[in-house]
């Protein structure tokens, strides 16, 4: 990633990004910038290469020393993966395998519901005109500075025993507990105001000209959002699709929270926690399961990294 | 100002979307919740295996659940304990452990999404989740099992005169663990009173050869100090006895009360003597960098002769290490600081809170106080020790679990249960274990530990 020009915080914007990021890429291509490059790269592999040498090592060896080790007595075994994927606990007998299927079945409705919620929203107060939509945009972007960790256990309040105001019920209760659909819809609203901030400032600054000419071909609101925004907004949906889904397939509060650690539902996260045992003395197998859950996340970011660093320039840096 | 387009019907077609999207949830909720609510039939007569179930009987097809801090493979042991009384009644157990139980169960319980049970290992988080007033008295059947234990044990899972949680396990805590090995080679004998321990580990000391007589390690990630804890309840219980051990953890007596403080010099001159530790591994100030995991390791190779720690230490025995009184490694009952305190036993346990008093969770609340399960639990596995008289001690395979179980049943022996564990969290989870590993690691003054710890007690 580093190599990647664009990643470095440019300042050229519009007419100069041309110069600008040429220029970045002939420093970036002198001798000293690569040596510089390669440096940070190799400083910044260190400890995702020492997790997979622990992981290779076996237990008495993890106990005994460091993963450096592994140059001076190379000894490695595969059997902690084995034990990972394949040995049971917690009344599961196929190991990692359910808690990856819950991760997978938590982290893309988490990611699809507030992206299309966002999505719709940022649409709606670009280029709705309605009475108070500055108001309730700067309400919604404001809502980014409350702790996800103050919402914990009023949210588990209202899914488990709904509203009521006096004896009026506003939300009944649900039956959601041992389901997906509490941790779905608390990942929706903790990423919602971030979502629809970000592409709120890329859907506005679409060309207006686009709107008007669509508005005069007599298309409805939502034919513009599906036929014009939604096309012309796919690298910040990409990009905001990656981070969302890297922060719900990482999260582990709001997932013990709101699922528990059954295995019907419970996330690979919950999983990882658990391994390394109750005296927390079982690094060989931690590191293996910590290793395995990078591959999702790994397939996901280089699936879709190429619209990450487009996508997020354009919406972060107004013009 | 960018002028906004204004199309002519915005609204209903923008609801359409959220509308699809709420259908999609309640039908992905309807599927995936398939509780199921099987009629309970009390006549159902269990025959065979299962006979010994009959009084469990009566509510297949229901299912409870259990939050606990025990963890694979521990909890494997207690799942496999259960088993057969699950398939035989019908009850599904549905175990869920996590290494934030304690943070966790709080959330839960406050939030309205309790679990059926809790295993509860401290009694002071047992206080605070009866003052949520979530915390279901138990069955009479579940109170009656209870005439198994020393007595002391019900007060431990009562809150102010109300008993609410049954014990389910106990460990023993006042253990040092030293190699039969050595000892035997160098013609040590395994010391009965504290005068002879303090003659020995002089003895040792001035042998020399390398090793000293302890070692410890208070190291355990955000839990360091606890060890140390420990070490302070076995001097205040072995010098003064239970009574001023329940004042100090109700905080009648101070950490700064001229008892505690001289509980901590005994402390100081024995884990922190330079000339007693730290075998095998540094000097006094490296207890506090060590964990306790490795803490051990020494005595393997006799670099060390002994070191206090509970009876799960034998967990972390390499393996293939020999643990028997004629092994590679044993363990002894910690003697008295005072002889005239009779038998000083410090040990922890868990409790089985329960949420909510359906008839399958009393089944089970009842099953699991029985000595039929202890027993079974201690067949599955060792490591694991019950305080239940009733149960059968030829059922303990293990040395360790022998001597365990042994002092934990003793009626004339001074039991009290870990006093960290019952003091309010913000000390025995927070300021104890800070102030203890300062004292160790920085060789903080005793008055300025003590004062500091007073300081922190919640008022």
């Amino acid at each position: 990633m580093s190599t990647q020009p664009a990643t470095v915080p440019s300042k050229a914007v519009g007419a100069a990004e041309a110069t600008g990021s040429a220029a970045v890429r002939k420093s970036f291509s002198s001798p000293l910038g690569s040596v510089f490059v390669i440096a940070v790269t190799v400083l910044w592999t260190i400890p995702t290469f020492g997790l997979l040498a622990t992981s290779l090592r076996p237990k008495q060896a993890v106990a005994a020393s460091g993963w450096w080790e592994i140059f001076v007595h190379p000894q490695l075994i595969l059997s902690n993966y084995h034990t990972v994927l394949f040995d049971g606990g917690f009344g599961v007998s196929a190991g990692m395998m359910p808690f990856l299927v819950n991760s997978l079945a938590i982290s893309i409705p988490a990611t699809i519901f507030p992206l299309v919620l966002a999505a719709m929203a940022a649409y709606a107060l670009a280029w709705v005109r309605f009475r108070g939509s500055d108001t309730v945009f700067f309400i919604i972007f404001a809502l980014q500075v409350v702790p996800l960790q103050m919402a914990l256990i009023p949210l588990l309040q209202l899914f488990s025993g709904g509203a009521h105001l006096g004896g009026l019920t506003i939300i009944p209760a649900f039956d959601l507990h041992g389901t997906y659909v509490p941790v779905w819809l608390a990942h929706t609203m903790f990423a919602l105001p971030l979502a629809t901030f970000l592409l709120h400032n890329f859907i506005s600054q679409l060309p207006r000209d686009l709107m008007e000419a669509a508005v005069v071909d007599g298309a409805s609101h939502f034919k513009i959002f599906r036929s014009i925004v939604l096309p012309l907004c796919t690298p910040a949906l990409a990009s905001f699709a990656i981070f969302e889904f890297l922060w719900v397939w990482n999260d582990l509060l709001v997932a013990l929270t709101f699922a528990g650690g059954t295995p019907e539902v419970a996330p690979m996260t919950v999983r990882l926690a658990q391994l390394s045992g109750s005296f927390g003395g079982r690094w060989e197998v931690l590191t293996a399961g910590a290793f395995l859950s990078l591959i999702v996340p790994l397939i996901v970011f280089f699936s879709l990294q190429r619209y990450f660093v487009r996508g997020l320039l354009a919406g972060s840096v107004k013009g | 100002m960018i002028q906004k387009p204004r199309p002519n019907r915005p609204r209903r077609q923008l609801l359409a979307v959220p509308a699809v999207l709420v259908l999609a949830l309640a039908a992905a909720c309807s599927n995936s919740s398939g509780k199921s609510t099987a009629d309970a039939t009390p006549t159902t007569t269990l025959s065979g295996d299962c006979a010994k179930y009959q009084p469990y009987a009566g509510h297949s097809g229901t299912k409870v659940t259990m939050y606990a801090s025990i963890l694979s493979p521990e909890s494997d042991s207690l799942e496999k304990s259960w088993s057969e009384f699950s398939s035989c009644t019908g009850i599904k157990i549905s175990y869920e452990g996590s290494n934030d139980f304690e943070s966790q169960l709080q959330v839960r319980v406050t939030g309205g999404n309790a679990p059926d049970f809790a295993i509860i290992p401290q009694p002071g988080l047992l206080a605070q989740m009866v003052k949520t007033g979530k915390v279901v008295k138990p069955p009479a059947a579940t109170v009656a099992n209870e005439d198994k234990w020393n007595p002391v044990w019900k007060g431990y899972g009562s809150v102010n005169g109300t008993f609410y949680a049954a014990p389910m396990s106990a460990n023993m805590k006042s253990l040092v663990w030293y190699s039969p090995k050595y000892f035997k080679q160098a013609g040590y004998q395994v010391p009965t009173t504290w005068a002879d321990l303090m003659t020995l580990s002089d003895r040792i000391a001035k042998a020399g050869g390398g090793s000293k007589p302890w070692c410890g390690g208070i190291g355990s990630g955000t839990a360091t100090g606890w060890p140390a804890t420990d070490w302070l309840e076995e001097a205040v219980l072995g010098t003064y006895g239970g009574d001023v051990y329940d004042q100090w953890v109700s905080h009648q007596v101070k950490f700064s009360d001229p008892k505690i403080i001289s509980a901590m010099q005994t402390v100081a001159g024995w884990m922190q003597n330079p000339a007693w530790v730290n075998g095998g591994i540094g000097d006094v100030k490296s207890i506090a960098t060590t964990t306790f995991q490795d803490a051990g390791a020494p005595i393997l190779t006799n670099k060390c002769w002994m070191l206090q720690q509970a009876s799960f230490y034998q967990a972390q025995w390499a393996k293939g290490t020999k643990i028997g009184p004629d092994g590679d490694i044993f363990a002894f009952h910690l003697p008295a600081v005072n002889p005239a305190i009779p038998n000083p036993v410090e040990g922890g346990g868990e409790f089985l809170a329960a949420f909510s008093d359906r008839p399958e969770v009393q089944a089970v609340q009842n099953y699991l106080s029985s000595a039929d399960w202890a027993s079974s639990r201690v067949k599955v596995s060792t490591g694991w020790v019950s305080a239940n008289q009733a149960v059968d001690k030829s059922l303990y395979t293990d040395p360790i679990d022998k001597l365990s179980a042994d002092a934990l049943t003793d009626p004339t022996a001074t039991f009290r249960f870990d006093a960290s564990d019952m003091m309010p969290a913000a000390i025995g989870a927070g300021q104890e274990w800070k102030s203890l590993t300062a004292w160790f690691a920085e060789g903080q003054a005793i008055p300025k530990v003590a004062a500091d710890i007073d300081a922190a007690w919640p008022q």
